[in-house]
């Protein structure tokens, strides 16, 4: 149970995650190939860029099927940046369905109107830190995000965030001129905002809990 | 919230780190690729690497070396040293890189910024201003590792590094560069002022003080050094240290 698959839709940069893997021991396959997906137990879908290129990429190359299909046979999956939005059912960037395993859509920062003193940039670009849902506090469902060191910090690059509509499916949040989602998850299915390939040791405890999920 | 972040800045030369003063004198230092472990093993929040090796050449043994580098980084890393193409930086990013420093060439072609910045996002360029203080007090901009003097002032230069894409500026006073004095906070303060992208101090930190007076007193975002981070002592013995967890502290309180 030490292999993780990572999927390869030409999108994102998946040495850095395979790195981190590799490090703390993990057997990893970068695949593209959908018959691959279809049979892995554990899965990561990285994802940097535009949220409708890489929804095209997944439904044109099969990927998509063999996600959905891999999840209802209750393999782990966990989406990292616009891997995790790509869980939602829809993106505020593009027109593209996304795969809607989540009751949650993604939207664009926007601070106008809020009465912020701070001048806030998009990108959220740097370090910030992760509160775990209270209502997780030592379930099952926080297994994910155990043994990370406090404060727990964590490196963030995004321009959109998600929004979720049913608050059991909120892993964790942070605060960026407003509190917002920064970790999803339902039953074998989670996402993060955050880079835990590029966190140090924060991402790979939390890497290291899903090697052991 | 969003930290402020604290980055040791790595020059490279021939594979080999080196330490500048006034960007002359190259003094070597050491191994790159211990300095990153031990950057990565102390956690530092984000390392730049700065290769000034004359060499204009991207062959697949320069990119072999930075992807070695950065296997042993498990933090943001940024390079800079002759990217005058799209296809250096992918070559770079590919490499594990998440960022891109641009020099020279954002001078010489700033279309360059817009053409990296919408393909990979604008997180992805950084824009390197060097400076020096001309006789009449004003901050120009400098090309080529310090070499070749523009007559851009650096507040223009930095709005239109800012209007063409750059996510982050990365301003290194050339004068204040080793002397380990401290940064040149005017200009610094003058830049960050003029715009809304995050800009990192260089050049000049010498003690802890000096990285909490770029973020109070030159309002920079983020601070960055060289010298600091690998020269200890009046004598400048090689010593690669990095903030107690007291002072990471004190810098996110701010």
């Amino acid at each position: 149970m030490n292999k993780i698959l990572i999927a390869d839709y030409g999108m994102g940069n998946l040495g850095s995650i395979k790195n981190m893997l590799k490090r703390i021991g993990a057997e990893v396959e970068i695949t593209s190939s959908p018959k691959a997906i279809s049979e892995c137990k554990k899965l990561i879908l990285p994802g940097v860029g535009a949220f409708d290129v890489a929804m095209d990429k997944i439904n044109s190359s099969g990927i998509g099927e063999a996600l959905n299909h891999v999840r209802k046979e209750g393999s782990h999956i966990l989406g990292i940046c616009l891997g995790m939005q790509l869980l939602t059912l829809h993106s505020e960037e593009g027109d593209c369905e996304g795969l809607g395993w989540f009751n949650a859509t993604t939207v664009k920062f926007n601070f106008d109107g809020k009465g912020l003193s701070e001048d806030l940039k998009i990108p959220h670009m740097g370090w910030n830190r992760i509160s775990i849902n209270p209502a997780f506090e030592g379930k099952e469902q926080v297994k994910i995000l155990q043994n990370i060191p406090d404060p727990k910090r964590f490196y963030f690059v995004h321009s959109y965030r998600v929004v979720a509509s049913s608050p059991d499916e909120v892993l964790c949040t942070t605060m960026y001129g407003e509190e917002f989602v920064s970790g999803i998850q339902k039953n074998n299915t989670m996402g993060v905002q955050f880079h835990p390939e590029k966190s140090h040791k924060y991402g790979m405890a939390l890497l290291t809990n899903f090697l052991r999920l | 919230m969003l930290e402020h972040r604290v980055m040791p800045i790595l020059t490279i030369k021939n594979n080999g780190l080196y330490r500048t003063v006034k960007y002359r004198k190259p003094k070597y230092i050491g191994d790159p690729i211990n300095a990153v472990k031990i950057f990565n093993d102390k956690e530092v929040d984000e390392l730049i690497l700065l290769d000034i090796s004359e060499d204009r050449k991207w062959d697949n043994e320069k990119v072999k070396y930075y992807r070695e580098i950065s296997e042993e980084a498990f933090m943001p890393l940024c390079f800079g040293g002759r990217i005058s193409r799209i296809d250096h930086a992918k070559r770079i990013f590919d490499s594990g890189f998440e960022k891109v420093s641009l020099n020279s060439s954002a001078v010489e072609n700033p279309q360059l910024i817009s053409e990296i910045a919408n393909h990979y996002g604008v997180q992805s360029v950084v824009v390197s201003i060097d400076i020096n203080i001309n006789i009449f007090g004003s901050a120009r901009v400098y090309t080529d590792l310090g070499r070749k003097r523009t007559h851009l002032r650096a507040i223009d230069f930095a709005k239109q590094a800012e209007s063409m894409g750059a996510g982050e500026l990365l301003v290194t006073s050339i004068q204040n560069d080793g002397c380990m004095c401290g940064y040149n906070l005017e200009t610094i303060k003058q830049v960050s002022e003029s715009v809304k992208i995050p800009v990192i101090a260089n050049g000049g930190a010498g003690s802890f003080e000096d990285l909490l007076d770029g973020i109070k007193k030159g309002k920079a975002h983020s601070v960055a050094a060289g010298s600091y981070f690998v020269l200890n002592g009046p004598h400048r013995a090689v010593l690669i240290s990095c903030l107690s967890s007291t002072e990471v502290m004190k810098i996110t309180e701010i």
